[in-house]
């Protein structure tokens, strides 16, 4: 069969899409196909294609689960978690909040694991210092009014309100 | 280069450690979306951020990939400072490297920035405190892509957490003969530890070399990556000095002899490819650990095996060379380099 595109070379892929219920099929040759899906099918390593059959990406090629979900994008750089299964990559550091649902088993699988434990930037760890900070005070303040004492109980709410403020003007995250 | 103290007992496996940090600046999308000027940018704020931090001006080199020739980049491959990939990528790009060639900055990789460290022999503890120092000081005038949660934001989920990608280059040649390699790169698959090639993904090991490193990069401290990656380089080595004593003794002479032919193919060729050249100082090199070819240094045969490949002998020829003339001039220059080494 000659593909459908070029109708020059002989067509050795069977491209399945569909776009909003809406489902085309074409035989093409590979090079037509590539053009077409922006699927690679270059011999490089391809994290999309491996990852394919992981919790999250569902079982099947790539190819036939267009459109089936509605497409979230993220709504800094406009990829979607499609664009990511078929490169591997991601567009930006929002992403990884946008898609954190879908991601999380993915790196569970990569990594046997889903929280970072390793170095925290300097900034980055004196909120964390804040963060902790405010939790304890909040749990000596809860304590406080359960035992009616009450200057004890302003006093914790106060510094509460300090630290929130400096942790605000300090770093944020 | 350093000041190597260690004993030659340390560095007959391993040849060099290199440690990689992955860092994207938040302010911009990853390289998969940037945009052309914006990549632009990016190397105009990490040189700007380096050579404020440094004393940048005289440690490190700036070469923009765009404005030098492709041979150029093809030797800094050799020298294991940038990627193939980085080589031949097409956003602007840069590599900032140190004078002594340690350290390198990689602007517009797959990440932003890829940092790293190599020094010889087996110090990834020491390449890990030049990586660190380096990072604290970018990320406060560059500010990483950093989440409480993910640890270091990359454009690969494979590199976010540490973002570091700590390996070990090894030189493997009685594993390697004896077929027990198999072993090492079934164990290694198991317990999350890449082994690969000289050069990186897809190479090939030529001359019996491995590099290393972890695969995971989340969920453990650097500290605990590092450890994992000495470890198991550490019972690598020691099963590959078993091996070779092994070898010696069950056929002194068979092992003597594969060493000096090698050697003599070495000192007299005058036609020879990187591959065999690769195979053959594989030999040397071992018969240099084994107390058997004296006069050679282990550094001098660490250093034929970059100078043997093609951008490197090129640059020193002073231009592009068809492959039949490279296998001549690879051929003298081995003739040069290892003329007199007898027992």
């Amino acid at each position: 069969m000659v593909c459908q595109k070029c109708h020059m070379r002989e067509a050795n892929v069977h491209y399945t899409q569909i776009i909003n219920g809406n489902k085309t099929e074409l035989y093409l040759c590979s090079q037509c196909a590539e053009e077409n899906s922006q699927i690679t099918f270059s011999p490089q390593i391809n994290l999309g294609k491996l990852l394919w059959g992981f919790p999250g990406f569902g079982s099947n090629t790539g190819f036939k689960e267009f459109g089936h979900h509605p497409v979230t994008r993220c709504d800094v750089c406009g990829m979607s978690f499609d664009d990511f299964r078929k490169s591997g990559k991601l567009g930006c550091a929002n992403c990884y909040r946008v898609f954190r649902d879908n991601l999380s088993p993915i790196l569970r699988r990569l990594h046997g694991n889903t929280e970072h434990t390793g170095k925290i930037p300097a900034k980055v760890s004196d909120t964390v210092k804040y963060t902790e900070e405010i939790e304890r005070l909040k749990a000596e303040l809860s304590a406080a009014v359960e035992s009616e004492q009450y200057e004890r109980a302003a006093e914790l709410r106060d510094r509460i309100r300090k630290l929130e403020n400096t942790g605000k003007n300090g770093g944020g995250e | 280069m350093m000041q190597d103290k260690n004993p030659v007992s340390i560095h007959d496996v391993a040849i060099s450690s290199r440690v990689r940090l992955a860092r994207n600046l938040e302010a911009y999308p990853f390289t998969t979306r940037m945009t052309g000027s914006q990549s632009s940018e990016i190397l105009q704020k990490v040189r700007n951020a380096l050579f404020s931090s440094v004393q940048a001006d005289t440690a490190f080199t700036y070469l923009e990939m765009n404005s030098i020739s492709p041979l150029d980049r093809q030797l800094l491959v050799e020298k294991h400072l940038i990627s193939p990939e980085f080589a031949n990528g097409e956003f602007s790009r840069a590599a900032i490297i140190s004078k002594d060639e340690k350290v390198c900055i990689m602007v517009n990789e797959e990440d932003h920035l890829r940092l790293q460290c190599i020094i010889p022999g087996m110090h990834l503890d020491e390449a890990w405190k030049v990586c660190n120092d380096l990072d604290t000081k970018l990320d406060e005038k560059l500010g990483f892509a950093f989440d409480k949660t993910y640890g270091y934001l990359t454009c690969c989920p494979t590199n976010i957490g540490t973002g570091i990608r700590a390996s070990v280059m090894l030189h493997l040649p009685a594993l390697s003969m004896t077929g027990y390699i198999k072993n090492v790169l079934e164990t290694c698959s198991k317990i999350g530890v890449a082994v690969r090639g000289a050069y990186g993904e897809n190479s090939e090991a030529s001359g019996n070399m491995f590099q290393i490193s972890n695969q995971a990069t989340l969920g453990q401290t650097e500290e605990e990556i590092i450890a994992g990656i000495n470890n198991i380089t550490t019972q690598i080595s020691e099963q590959e000095r078993v091996l070779r004593d092994e070898l010696y003794k069950q056929n002194p002479m068979r092992f003597e002899d594969r060493v000096f032919r090698s050697l003599g193919l070495l000192q007299n060729a005058r036609i020879i490819s990187s591959e065999e050249s690769l195979k053959l100082l594989s030999d040397v090199r071992l018969g240099a650990i084994m107390g058997l070819v004296q006069g050679i240094d282990l550094k001098k045969l660490n250093d034929l095996m970059i100078m043997i490949q093609p951008a490197y002998l090129q640059k020193v020829s002073g231009g592009q060379l068809r492959p039949e003339d490279r296998d001549q001039r690879r051929a003298e220059l081995l003739r040069r380099m290892l003329k007199g080494s007898l027992q």
